[in-house]
């Protein structure tokens, strides 16, 4: 048995070995093969691109990745739900808190649990807060790539603030981990609140700043207007998702039209763009962090009090301070870090709005206190998919300014 | 502060739409319906499953113009007849466009049952493109093939790797990494070291051994 499987495997891995490789005529004088990648400081991450040219024109532009791949869809089979929570930050490491998210509702949705509405605040308000900072790294990066380089420290004093925020909550500046299934772990210290105030005061300000320097700057819309255009019937059938979808002038957000952790209690507005292009992303990224900070400053003005986490003993921890009082607790404390808690039989998928696109994850459960199979939808992998549709006829330059404004993030297409 | 935020029911609620319009169009295509949680998955025969994506974008009562994902699960031998599924995660998008308005907000999630002995699907790339990626991933990770997919190669793991590692009895453990100094390895073409480690079952041990 062993045998004539391995021998399958080998078959198989070889017909593929065969595929592999760009298939091109050598004779034929016309097109070029230019490697671009994996570590050009542009691909945002280690992204080869196979470029075929004729002259300076893209035909085709084939992205091979797998460089950071990590198995962290295997690695999640293999841990119970809660400690499954830490590796979900690794996959898109910009927008970490979103993920946890994504993998929790998931969790939630098995248990038949929802936290009650302090910690969906509290949530909204981390998610939102993460969303901005993703935007403002895209921003930077981008910009950096195309040329820019006073943005990018501009964009990142605005990060710093929001990091410096999460790092006062968890600790962590970049991977907290905080949203996990039956609430968070923990409640926003003393000055937290009148800190995200703060952000949001200044804000606008900077975000105005910002688009003095770029939005009729002639040599930044050189790069970006009427490059990347992907009409929206386009981005359907391929799965873009998120800002690249909206540039395209569908007013879509999952926050909208699937409402989850309680988003239809906040109002806000979808930005869109119209041309598609990549000036448009770059537009209705910045309106949307404007929207982030509404939602932000709903929530401070808002926040519910009481408990943040699910009252179940069995999925949430017990406070540090029952440990010391109750055997119960104790016992509950052990049972929940070494065995973890037993979802139901069955599939569950929450879809969410991530910085990116639409992100969920699909999981698998068995009954017991590991996912049988974890699966995210990633929102970066299949917006990838359609670099070449934006590239092709273009010059090479564009490739820099379309690979920035599909916002990829490499550790979550490998994974 | 426990709330059930949605019902467990199973097939005895009122059937869906896709469901009936499926079972028109391809009398003996379903093999089963759940639903969990409000979502509902047809389990179908994967001979079927480009003409149903094609029903499902193209009927304009389903309307599901947003190919979301495809995802391979390994059951291993939980299930009698198949090992894997192949998992199409579906969505009608709701959009406005020129004033006319698409889209039903609905989602639906089609399996395609595929045996062990034969994985072969249908590829839907020609239904929605989006499906190129993964089912590229599905492959390199199952070692599920897709009939009539223009570009069938790996994806993430290297080109020369062995075996599919989210397989449920591919081991789980450390590569054993080795610097050779250029004597072996895949730059120079001898075939690669497999991996050795848990398996599954809490086997552990070198996964080369188990040839013999």
């Amino acid at each position: 048995m062993a045998n004539i499987e391995i021998e399958r495997l080998i078959e198989q891995s070889s017909a593929a070995t065969a595929a592999q490789g760009i298939q091109i005529d050598a004779l034929d004088a016309q097109t070029m093969v230019v490697n671009m990648g994996p570590q050009h400081p542009s691909t945002h991450g280690v992204l080869r691109i196979v470029l075929e040219l004729d002259g300076e024109v893209i035909v085709r532009a084939t992205p091979h990745m797998g460089y950071v791949h990590t198995g962290i869809e295997k690695e999640l089979e293999y841990q119970t739900y809660l400690k499954g929570v830490t590796l979900t930050d690794r996959m898109d490491y910009v927008s970490a808190l979103i993920n946890n998210a994504a993998y929790t509702l998931s969790i939630e949705k098995l248990l038949g649990i929802e936290p009650p509405p302090r910690g969906q605040c509290l949530r909204v308000m981390l998610m939102e807060m993460q969303r901005i900072a993703s935007h403002l790294v895209w921003l930077g990066t981008h910009l950096l790539d195309i040329g820019a380089m006073t943005v990018f420290f501009y964009a990142f004093v605005q990060r710093e603030k929001l990091l410096d925020m999460v790092e006062m909550m968890s600790g962590v500046r970049m991977m907290p981990s905080w949203i996990v299934p039956g609430g968070l772990r923990g409640d926003a210290p003393e000055g937290w609140f009148e800190r995200g105030k703060d952000f949001c005061d200044g804000f606008p300000r900077a975000i105005d700043e910002i688009e003095a320097l770029l939005n009729a700057n002639p040599i930044f819309r050189e790069r970006t207007q009427g490059v990347g255009i992907l009409p929206a019937e386009e981005c359907f059938g391929l799965g873009v998702g998120g800002p690249t979808l909206r540039a395209a002038g569908i007013s879509y957000d999952i926050r909208k039209a699937i409402p989850y952790s309680g988003y239809e209690n906040y109002s806000f507005e979808i930005p869109t763009g119209q041309y598609s292009d990549v000036y448009d992303r770059y537009r209705v990224r910045m309106a949307e962090m404007l929207q982030s900070r509404e939602i932000i400053k709903q929530c401070i003005e808002n926040m519910p009090d009481g408990p943040i986490n699910v009252d179940d003993r069995k999925i949430v921890p017990p406070p540090r301070i029952e440990m010391d009082n109750s055997m119960e607790a104790v016992i509950h404390h052990f049972k929940l870090w070494t065995e973890g808690f037993h979802p139901p039989v069955g599939e569950s998928y929450v879809p969410l709005e991530s910085p990116k696109g639409e992100i969920g994850f699909y999981i698998v459960s068995d009954g017991s206190n590991r996912p049988w199979r974890a699966h995210q939808r990633p929102p970066c992998f299949m917006n990838l998919q359609a670099l070449s549709r934006m590239c092709e006829g273009r010059l090479i330059a564009d490739v820099v300014a379309v690979i920035g404004s599909i916002d990829i993030i490499l550790g979550e297409i490998d994974r | 502060m426990t709330t059930e935020i949605l019902e467990t029911t199973n097939s005895d609620a009122a059937e869906r739409i896709e469901v009936t319009k499926i079972r028109a169009a391809f009398p003996d295509a379903i093999l089963d319906v759940n639903t969990f949680r409000g979502d509902t998955r047809i389990l179908v025969r994967r001979e079927q499953i480009v003409g149903i994506c094609a029903l499902l974008k193209q009927d304009l009562d389903l309307n599901y113009n947003y190919f979301v994902e495809c995802l391979g699960v390994d059951y291993l031998d939980t299930k009698p007849d198949h090992r894997f599924e192949v998992v199409y995660n579906l969505y009608s998008l709701p959009y406005t466009l020129n004033g006319v308005r698409h889209g039903k907000n609905t989602r639906i999630f089609i399996k395609a049952a595929v045996p062990e002995d034969d994985p072969v699907v249908p590829s839907v790339v020609s239904i929605y493109p989006g499906a190129s990626f993964p089912e590229r991933e599905i492959f390199d990770m199952f070692g599920i093939r897709f009939a009539g997919h223009p570009d069938l190669r790996r994806i993430l793991m290297s080109e020369d790797w062995i075996g599919h590692p989210q397989r449920k009895d591919y081991p789980l453990g450390g590569e054993k990494v080795r610097f050779p100094g250029n004597k072996y390895g895949p730059s120079v073409g001898d075939v690669p070291i497999a991996h050795a480690g848990e398996s599954y079952f809490g086997k552990t041990g070198d996964f080369q051994g188990e040839k013999s």
